[in-house]
């Protein structure tokens, strides 16, 4: 029999994943103690800056039971965020259990409750944890009582652990050991592998995680990826301990790593299964989908010149992520550009930041759009991600826009907040339950483009922290849209436009306005900014000219300082996009959409 | 060609490898930092103190510091004690600077000497004894002529000392003197500024400084500002300044820096020129900067610590750079728009140049003439931020073909 277990840790964000899984190595003894100073999975700067894992990552930990028995447990760190569900849910799929952990002084919030029906999904055995139980203000009753009333497991047996102080870990390992089941048999069977990760390697192309429920696979193997049909020859196989550790095979149950001469992630795909060429699996496993992008926004360089430094930038990033993609944009304000479309928010704001800090670009984002349907008069239909491309309002038959069921878990006392906004953001109430007293659980239909700028800012605004939220695309609903456009000086900047809904858009053209004389910075002449919807102004305000801006004295002792300035100024104005005789910083482009409740 | 038509064209030369237009001021300027005042204004960051004791080790000090530089710096057209209060230096003292000074370097026949003073140091034996030591031009820090105002910007003289400390003046045989004045606090009355422009203008002195009020940190207005606004609002600032450079030249001063008029060219200060041109300058005695035409140095701000690394080393140097030619001509770009003379159109990129021709000029802010750009009294008003917009690097497209002159 082998020795092995695979299992994940589904926890709401901040809940102290990434400190328990480099617990969980150090443990392992593939660090010690002084290296882990540093949380170890968490490899880019953005995830550790943020703390979250964008990435999933795995590890195989050794683990010597106190019978003496060797252990492969396979660790399977998974996203932790919406936006990037779909990973999630094949990594669960490539497990067999999960450590569902709760904050003891948090309790349950709402994607702990959304990762569990994940979890539930995949059949998965969940074992409830109670972490940070070193913290003062932990309360470990209430943490108990919140997993076997709002989860329905069986609280009084959560484990108890600090991933910070080691406390309980041990424990831990041989519940794992003792109660995640074991993988099936199936080492004789036609190879089947799931991958459920790739990433980039410049030497070796494309290392692709995945798990094997079928079979056996090494070097010299020649395999079939299910859902493309092209085939590779096998360079290497190996775990991940913090680095690739080659090794003979993977068999069946096990988790590990492939590298068959794929040059780029994009010609992997995540959900896809891996077989043998010669001897190939009759189905792939279930729940492939192609991952589509949810949210749409257009990338400039900031410099024109730039455009094609940008695009060997963002082919090189793409390398490493097969979700993003994109295509050749241009704006009559801005030039040359590209349309990209995200998983989500995070993922943009990830793609500009790391597009900006590896690969030294200064870019600009315009405002993010979801994917709108139009019935024409002709009976056709159009998609629009891009409100340049919004078609001639005469001829719309019927406009849909996307909707998501939003999940929000908040103690009461911030219901009629929640619902305001809620209701504030053109949603729809579906369900509304106690999990616990004095604890809710919203449902709400909500337009996705409510809810993709700063929703989720808002909610933890109005409920001081306390509102947790998680949500799902449903489907697509019939609206009255619009197209609000934005002049400066009496210019149609096209990238400033925005597609709104009909009722809203006076007031929303009266905020984006408010919003960018904040953000464009003043001129030596006055600047007009216009909200116009059709040949309509339906908003204006003005940026007031600068009247004076000089030192009043400049003698020797100034005149390097005041170069200084010069150079940061000048520094600061390099980020911004000439449009016109207008300079429209990176903000602006965003601030468009900003609500006004803050 | 004549041996003055040769050195005329050499010292064009050597001024245009600066982007500049011919002028007279080839030579080096000389700046000796006074850090003594016999009390602190509010709203003054100079570096200054109130401790006459040290006097003395300080024109110990300086002289140290002039020694090491002796020779390096040809002749010296203008010499200039700025403080500080550098009137509140008992003559003894001045005369063993000065003696030491002129052991050390040579000065022009004609150089420019300026003595900074405040009215209520003004006497007519402290005045003779400046002119008998060489100082022919008095710059007075009158601020105004209301004695209200005088209070609230916390000086120690009265309109009746400073109405008098200029005739001393002019009577011990300073004909060329400045005037100094501070305006454009929040509740300064406009008729209260108007009327002191006029008395300045009737006694009609060679140069006036006017310069508006600035809140700089460290001082007591810095404190007062943070609770209670004291400077105007900008629309206000600009409305005065406009007023202050149109008064001024309707009475014969031309605007010939931000904050600077002249009774014709000749009444320009020579010293300060030097600055805004990027001529040589070296400055001694604490917080002094110096300039030798591609290095700039400093000395230590505070007393206590020039005093010591003079005695220790000879010098006084805080810190040094030494500029690029980008840097060079962010400062020529910078400084010239402060002036009159403007900047010349070779100190510009292409694109530089474009800009200011489709938007500047248009707009009144910049007038193009002889190859130079020149700041309006309106352009001067946004000098800095025309300078942001004209010191832009030159495009790609240029650094390709190579568009650019100097």
């Amino acid at each position: 029999m082998r020795r092995v277990r695979n299992f994940s840790i589904i926890a709401h964000i901040d809940h102290g994943k990434s400190t328990l899984a480099d617990r969980f190595i150090q443990h392992a003894g593939l660090v010690s103690e002084r290296e882990l100073s540093e949380q170890m999975l968490d490899n880019l700067d953005i995830e550790r800056e943020r703390g979250i894992t964008i990435k999933s990552q795995t590890v195989n930990l050794p683990y010597t039971a106190p019978d003496g028995a060797q252990w492969a447990l396979n660790l399977i760190d998974t996203p932790g965020h919406v936006d990037f569900s779909y990973e999630v849910s094949r990594a669960l799929a490539s497990c067999e259990g999960v450590l569902l952990l709760v904050d003891a002084s948090q309790g349950v919030q709402a994607q702990t409750v959304a990762n569990l029906y994940a979890a539930l999904e995949h059949d998965l055995v969940i074992l409830p944890v109670i972490n940070k139980i070193d913290l003062p203000v932990a309360d470990i009753p209430r943490a108990r009582e919140q997993i076997s009333s709002d989860l329905g497991l069986d609280g009084e047996s959560a484990y108890l652990v600090s991933g910070k102080t080691g406390a309980g870990v041990e424990a831990l390992l041989q519940a794992i050991v003792e109660h995640v089941p074991p993988p099936r048999d199936t080492a004789e069977e036609p190879l089947q592998a799931l991958i459920f990760d790739a990433h980039y390697d410049a030497f070796r192309g494309a290392v692709i995680s995945c798990r094997l429920f079928a079979g056996r696979v090494r070097p010299g193997d020649e395999i079939r990826l299910m859902s493309t049909g092209r085939s590779y020859r096998v360079e290497e196989v190996g775990v991940f301990r913090l680095r690739r550790v080659p090794c003979e095979e993977l068999a069946a149950g096990d988790v590990g790593y492939l590298i068959a001469g794929i040059k780029t992630v994009s010609d992997t795909r995540v959900g896809d299964t891996i077989t043998s060429a010669q001897r190939p699996a009759a189905n792939p496993l279930p729940g492939f989908r192609e991952m589509k992008p949810v949210v749409f926004s257009s990338l400039y360089p900031i410099a024109s010149d730039d455009y094609l430094s940008l695009a060997d930038a963002l082919e090189k990033y793409k390398l490493n992520d097969a979700s993003l993609v994109y295509q050749k944009d241009s704006s009559a304000a801005l030039g040359q550009g590209f349309r990209c479309g995200f998983l989500g928010l995070l993922h943009l704001e990830i793609v500009q930041e790391r597009l900006e800090r590896e690969f030294d670009q200064a870019i600009l984002m315009t405002a993010p759009s979801v994917q709108y349907r139009f019935t024409l008069n002709d009976g056709s239909q159009v998609v629009i991600d891009n409100p340049a491309h919004y078609p001639d309002p005469g001829s719309i038959r019927k406009a849909e826009e996307p909707f998501i069921r939003a999940t929000i878990i908040a103690p009461d006392r911030y219901l009629g907040a929640l619902m305001k906004l809620c209701l504030d953001r053109r949603g729809t109430q579906s369900d509304l339950q106690y999990l616990s007293p004095g604890r809710a659980q919203l449902r709400f239909d909500l337009p996705l483009a409510e809810v993709i700028y700063d929703f989720y800012d808002r909610l933890k605004s109005v409920t001081q922290g306390y509102g947790s939220f998680d949500y799902e695309i449903i489907d697509y609903r019939e609206s009255e849209l619009c197209k609000l456009d934005i002049l400066v000086n009496g210019e149609r900047v096209d990238a400033l436009s925005i597609i709104v809904h009909r009722e809203r858009a006076r007031a929303r053209a009266v905020i984006a306005c408010e919003r960018l004389k904040e953000e464009i910075p003043r001129q030596q002449f006055k600047i007009a900014i216009q909200g116009a919807i059709g040949g309509q102004i339906i908003a204006r305000s003005t940026v007031q000219p600068y009247r004076k801006d000089v030192t009043a004295k400049c003698y020797g002792g100034d005149v390097t300082r005041k170069r200084k300035l010069l150079e940061k100024q000048k520094k600061g104005k390099k980020r911004m996009k000439m449009v016109g005789d207008v300079e429209i910083p990176q903000s602006a482009f965003v601030a468009v959409l900003k609500s006004d409740e803050d | 060609m004549s041996r003055s038509r040769r050195r005329a064209a050499h010292a064009r030369e050597r001024c245009s490898a600066d982007g500049d237009k011919p002028v007279r001021l080839l030579g080096g300027g000389l700046y000796v930092h006074v850090p003594f005042c016999a009390s602190k204004c509010p709203y003054c960051a100079f570096a200054s103190e109130v401790r006459p004791e040290r006097m003395e080790a300080w024109v110990a000090a300086v002289l140290r510091e002039a020694s090491g530089q002796t020779g390096r710096w040809g002749t010296f057209d203008t010499l200039y004690l700025g403080g500080g209060t550098p009137s509140v230096l008992p003559p003894t003292q001045l005369e063993r600077l000065l003696l030491g000074l002129r052991r050390f370097f040579r000065f022009a026949r004609g150089c420019e000497a300026t003595l900074e003073a405040n009215p209520g140091d003004v006497d007519r034996e402290r005045a003779g004894a400046w002119r008998a030591l060489g100082f022919n031009r008095l710059s007075l820090g009158v601020q105004s002529f209301s004695d209200p105002e005088l209070v609230f910007l916390g000086r120690r003289h009265d309109a009746r000392t400073a109405r008098r400390a200029l005739a001393i003046a002019r009577d011990a045989g300073f004909f060329n003197l400045g005037v100094d004045l501070l305006y454009g606090w929040r509740d300064q009355e406009p008729q209260t500024l108007r009327r002191t422009l006029v008395e300045v203008a009737r006694f009609a002195p060679e140069h006036v400084s006017c310069y508006q009020l600035t809140i700089e940190e460290g001082t007591p207005f810095f404190c007062r500002n943070e609770t209670q606004p004291l400077v105007a609002p900008e629309e206000e600032q600009a409305e005065r300044f406009l007023r202050v450079s149109e008064f001024l030249g309707s009475r014969g001063f031309e605007h010939y820096e931000v904050s600077n008029f002249a009774r014709g060219r000749r009444y320009r200060s020579r010293h300060n020129q030097k600055y805004w041109r990027r001529l040589p300058t070296l400055g001694l005695g604490p917080a002094a900067h110096s300039f030798d035409g591609s290095r700039r140095w400093w000395n230590f701000r505070s007393l206590a610590r020039y005093l010591d690394a003079v005695g220790a080393t000879g010098e006084g140097r805080e810190g040094e750079e030494t500029l690029d030619r980008r840097q060079a001509r962010d400062e020529r770009i910078l400084l010239g728009l402060r002036t009159r003379d403007g900047v010349a159109l070779s100190s510009l990129s292409l694109s530089a140049r474009k800009r200011a021709f489709s938007a500047f000029v248009p707009q009144g802010l910049l007038e193009a003439r002889r190859g130079r750009l020149r700041p309006t009294p309106r352009g001067m008003l946004l000098a800095d931020r025309l300078a942001l917009e004209l010191s832009q690097d030159a495009s790609p497209d240029e650094r390709r073909g190579g568009g650019q002159r100097s």
